[in-house]
């Protein structure tokens, strides 16, 4: 059960890429889907592979964490693949059946797509694999500040997304207790028709909810407990610094974007 | 049928083949037999409601075997037809009141029995039995759960589980966070399901006293491992060697091991105030005067 919901979790570690500003790994991130648009040909995308490799690399993290990451998805991508391949003609016709045509332009179009798809997820693993959430709440919130003028709550929004971000594992392990309490008590979850099932979600769910109402009143007393005010002039535990590396990693991503211009 | 409980050579690792990764069990060779009342002591974390939850096939070992009566499990058994063992082996789990969901008492203590196939009228009256068993009026059959007390909660989904009419129970620290007397209470109950309808007991403690008491073998665990099993006599008559394992011990027997130190001599390690008087006794050279009082 856990297991399954791995996907995307931080690991620990003391690479540069785990160093860097989460504000420039989550601008970059973003950055590298809109870049990748640029790549058109084999040797672009060559390179935008060899790049995302270089940066996994600097992760110390094992490619199969990466590559899980792509498999929830594997049916999304071979789909729009196969969508490609099938239905975009042009350039020499291998086989066709009625609008059905295999074309070396679907094909290529189909492996590019592949490719796309595969390298935007490697990097976003890469973000989340790198950052712990709480960092990346920071991070959303300092980008978000800007947005301050034109009155969007953005300490009350950092807020709500650090409190949801830190109580998901919390969730996680109070499910895990509960399925196990129920399936003590003969519940099968996951097994018989479609209405069982859902049947069997129920004292699953009304347990949960009447545990994360009880700790949500908990944390808000605590919070009042402790002063909280929120907002203005608040400082921070946890202070983001800009470095020479996060310099260097924007320096980086301009560049790639330079050779992919060329490239093209 | 006999539900001797083994444990063979049983390993249990969370989270296998992730960088998350932590082994909770290893090498556990254990019986725990029918109709004995077993404690299992250990340091938090030595992994006490791991090897338990093995004891219902909630957890497969990822190495080993576990028997329970006549069933195998190995790291490969299937997750299918385990119904029948988890009937038979009931699990109160700590804190198990986060367990409740229905609208009524009632009807969360008959959720257990009907998934086990008993009839909705049946299991109604067992809901009735039980509350009774464990000490709660009539009158909050009818209550939602979710309006009783901690220590009301705490018997209700014992109850919950007592329905099931298991033939093993389990129970994971029943006692954390309850008052003296509801402490009691719920240990008289257990006490009295072991004596009275021949109920096999495991209980996981950190109370000492409770292990003196009622249990008549000990399991100790440091680790993930079984580092000692024997009765609560045999395991208590070395103070040293628990303190060391960053366990306690009965306060009597910590006031024996002083009084050893000054000098007194026991037969036995006195686990009862009982036993510690009737030996103390004979030792204490103006036993019962009390004319030099100051
Ligand atoms: N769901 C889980 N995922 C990963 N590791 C776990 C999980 N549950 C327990 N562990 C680890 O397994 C080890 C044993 O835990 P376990 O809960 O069995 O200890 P315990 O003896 O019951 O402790 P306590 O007295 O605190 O209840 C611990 O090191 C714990 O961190
Ligand atoms: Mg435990």
């Amino acid at each position: 059960m856990s297991n399954k919901l791995l996907l995307g979790r931080f690991i620990p570690g003391d690479s540069i890429v785990h160093r860097l500003d989460p504000r420039v790994k989550l601008l970059m991130s973003f950055y590298f889907v809109g870049i990748i648009f640029l790549a058109d040909n084999w040797q672009t995308y060559l390179f935008l592979f060899l790049f995302t490799m270089v940066a996994i690399l600097l992760t110390k993290i094992k490619l199969g964490f990466f590559i899980k990451g792509v498999r929830p998805l594997i049916w999304l991508i071979l789909f729009t693949v196969l969508l490609q391949m099938l239905f975009s003609s042009g350039g020499t016709v291998y086989w066709s059946w009625g609008p059905i045509v295999i074309s070396s332009y679907g094909v290529v179009n189909g492996i590019y797509i592949f490719m796309r798809f595969v390298l935007i997820i490697f990097m976003s693993t890469l973000l989340t694999l790198t950052t712990p959430p709480l960092s990346l709440a920071d991070a959303i919130e300092s980008l978000l500040k800007p947005l301050k003028v034109i009155h969007f709550p953005v300490y009350e929004v950092a807020l709500m997304l650090s409190i949801a971000l830190r109580f998901v594992p919390t969730l996680m392990d109070e499910t895990e207790k509960i399925m196990n309490a129920q399936r003590a008590r003969g519940v099968d979850f996951g097994e018989g028709n479609i209405f069982q099932q859902m049947r069997a979600i129920v004292p699953l769910l009304i347990p949960l909810f009447v545990s994360s109402f009880n700790r949500a009143e908990d944390l808000a007393t605590a919070m009042e407990a402790r002063g909280y005010q929120g907002g203005e002039g608040r400082s921070k535990y946890r202070v983001l610094s800009w470095q020479l590396a996060d310099n260097l990693t924007i320096l980086a991503f301009a560049l790639v974007t330079v050779v992919l211009v060329i490239l093209r | 049928m006999v539900m001797d409980i083994t444990f063979k050579d049983v390993g249990y690792t969370y989270q296998v083949g992730t960088p998350f990764e932590s082994r909770a069990l290893h090498e556990i060779n254990l019986t725990l037999r029918d109709h004995a009342f077993t404690a299992i002591i250990g340091h938090t974390g030595s992994g006490k409601s791991t090897l338990v939850q093995h004891l219902n096939a909630l957890l497969k070992p990822t190495s080993g075997t576990v028997t329970i009566g006549d069933r195998v499990i190995t790291p490969e058994t299937n997750n299918k037809n385990l119904k029948p063992i988890r009937q038979k082996v009931g699990m109160v789990f700590q804190f198990p009141e986060s367990q409740l969901f229905e609208e009524t008492v009632a009807k969360d203590i008959a959720f257990g029995p009907m998934n086990f196939g008993v009839s909705e009228e049946e299991s109604l009256k067992r809901a009735k039995e039980m509350v009774q068993l464990v000490g709660l009026k009539d009158a909050v059959l009818e209550r939602s759960p979710f309006d009783l007390s901690g220590g009301q909660m705490r018997r209700v989904a014992i109850a919950g589980v007592l329905a099931m009419k298991p033939e093993v129970l389990i129970l994971d620290e029943p006692t954390a966070g309850l008052d003296p007397e509801g402490r009691r209470d719920i240990m008289g109950m257990v006490q009295r399901l072991h004596q009275e309808n021949q109920l096999t007991v495991i209980l996981i403690t950190h109370l000492m006293e409770d292990v003196a008491n009622y249990a008549d073998q000990v399991v100790v665990m440091e680790n993930g491992g079984v580092v000692k099993v024997g009765t609560p006599r045999e395991v208590f008559s070395n103070v040293q060697w628990l303190r060391d394992k960053q366990l306690g011990v009965p306060e009597t027997a910590a006031f024996a091991d002083q009084l050893i130190k000054k000098g007194f001599q026991f037969k036995q390690m006195p686990l009862t105030e009982t036993e510690l008087a009737d030996e103390l006794l004979p030792q204490l050279p103006q036993a019962g005067r009390n004319d030099n009082v100051e």
